[in-house]
């Protein structure tokens, strides 16, 4: 029970956010109207991807270091984790857009930078699929996913900032704090966050115990 | 410290003569960014100025974008496994890396330069502010030999090289490119060079952070 709280408090936190998230008072803005509440959902599908992203890059340089196929393991499923969330993210982003903007894939430089990100990350898996060799492969993919999320990070912070976008904190402001947020609605967007991360974190432990398995199996 | 320098100056030394004495891939190399060049000329079948200036950028940089696919992907194609393993006995990982890449910079600033020369010669030269043009197609040649030496030593491992490479390279050097064909277009209609500055500054650090990991990361790319 120690070792699976942090499951609970997902289920728990994923909830929370469905019923707070809709239910919740928003304030009324126009264009947006109710589809603020999607803020709740969408963006942080976002950051939870750059945060698995993140963690995967960590674990390719940790499998660099140690040479241990299980970090291998790991930083795989990370990374198709959050292409996962990628997709949620552009399914969720178009919806709203539709409703918003007026088009489910504006010609927005935010959502041409993450489908190039997207393209980054689907390089990755064709690149693993082109080795046979177990530990050739594991290496060359971690290199391969540490620079790209090297290249990653300026692709989704810098190059979206220096035009203008339609997306709130572009077009040359440093952040989103000017978001049209209530101060109702920060908290549980953050909750959000961490919610969904650890939802992340769930499904990549599941896949990494079936890697696990099929590894061991085949021993 | 000189010594590795010296031993950085011996493996350019290496890739220069290596080069010189197969002429045929340089050659080839000449060739391809003024075929292109041409062929684009002729398609467009344009009269000199009859471009608008974001089309004519547009097309030279992304002439240039896939002759430095095309230049870089034999860096490590080229030489035969048993000479790599060669080098790898006689030098540092580092070291190797840092002078493909210095050597690619510098084909990459030839192939450039004289695409430009060809391009502007056929299609007309539009460019208002010639030296900060000049600049971009500095920073682009040393971001694309950084980030594409790395992506064809990890390519040239895998069996179907050629189309990896360019799957691999296409989105890692897109934020430059796209970073780069705004300053040229700054360039080319010669707007104030304070307006550059802020775009100059990321593809520095961009090319900084390329360069760094790639003398980082090959090291653990040699070894398998």
């Amino acid at each position: 029970m120690k070792k699976h709280w942090w499951k609970a408090l997902a289920v728990l936190i994923i909830f929370f956010v469905i019923v707070a998230g809709l239910i919740g008072p928003t304030p009324r803005l126009p264009i947006l109207n109710e589809s603020i509440r999607n803020v709740y959902f969408h963006v942080p599908l976002w950051f939870g991807m750059i945060i698995l992203l993140l963690t995967a890059a960590i674990f390719s340089g940790r499998y660099l270091r140690t040479g241990n196929p299980d970090h291998d393991h790991v930083a795989v499923e990370f990374t198709n984790t959050a292409l996962l969330f990628g997709v949620l993210g552009c399914l969720t982003g178009s919806v709203w857009a539709n409703f918003t903007w007026g088009e489910p894939w504006p010609n927005d430089p935010k959502l041409n930078s993450v489908a190039v990100g997207m393209l980054l990350y689907l390089a990755y898996v064709i690149l693993r699929g082109s080795f046979d060799d177990e530990q050739r492969r594991a290496r060359i993919s971690a290199v391969y996913n540490i620079f790209a999320f090297a290249v990653f990070v300026p692709l989704i912070f810098i190059v979206p900032r220096l035009t203008d976008s339609l997306h709130p904190g572009n077009g040359g402001n440093p952040a989103f704090g000017q978001y049209n947020m209530s101060s109702q609605m920060r908290p549980i967007f953050y909750i959000g966050v961490i919610g969904f991360t650890l939802l992340g974190v769930w499904i990549t432990e599941l896949r990494v115990r079936m890697r696990r398995i099929q590894a061991a199996l085949e021993e | 410290m000189s010594q590795s320098l010296r031993q950085v100056g011996a493996l350019m030394r290496k890739e220069f003569v290596l080069e010189w004495r197969q002429r045929y891939a340089l050659n080839g190399m000449l060739l391809y960014i003024v075929g292109a060049v041409f062929v684009c000329y002729l398609s467009f079948n344009a009269r000199k100025g009859q471009l608008t200036p974001i089309v004519w950028n547009t097309l030279f940089w992304i002439i240039l974008l896939f002759t430095a696919i095309n230049a870089v992907a034999k860096s490590f194609v080229q030489e035969r496994a048993g000479r790599l393993l060669y080098y790898y006995t006689v030098a540092s990982p580092v070291q190797i890396i840092v002078s493909k890449i210095l050597y690619n910079t510098v084909l990459m600033l030839v192939l450039s330069l004289l695409g430009f020369v060809t391009y502007a010669f056929v299609m007309g030269n539009p460019v208002q502010d010639l030296g900060l043009y000049i600049v971009s197609l500095l920073l682009g040649s040393v971001g694309f030999a950084a980030s594409l030496t790395l992506i064809a030593g990890i390519a040239a491992k895998a069996e179907n090289s050629a189309t990896l490479m360019a799957v691999l390279s296409f989105p890692v050097v897109l934020p430059l490119l796209l970073l780069l064909l705004r300053v040229s277009k700054n360039a080319l209609d010669g707007l104030d060079r304070s307006l550059s500055v802020d775009e100059i500054v990321t593809i520095a650090a961009i090319d900084a952070i390329v360069l760094v990991l790639s003398g980082l990361l090959f090291p653990f790319l040699w070894r398998s």
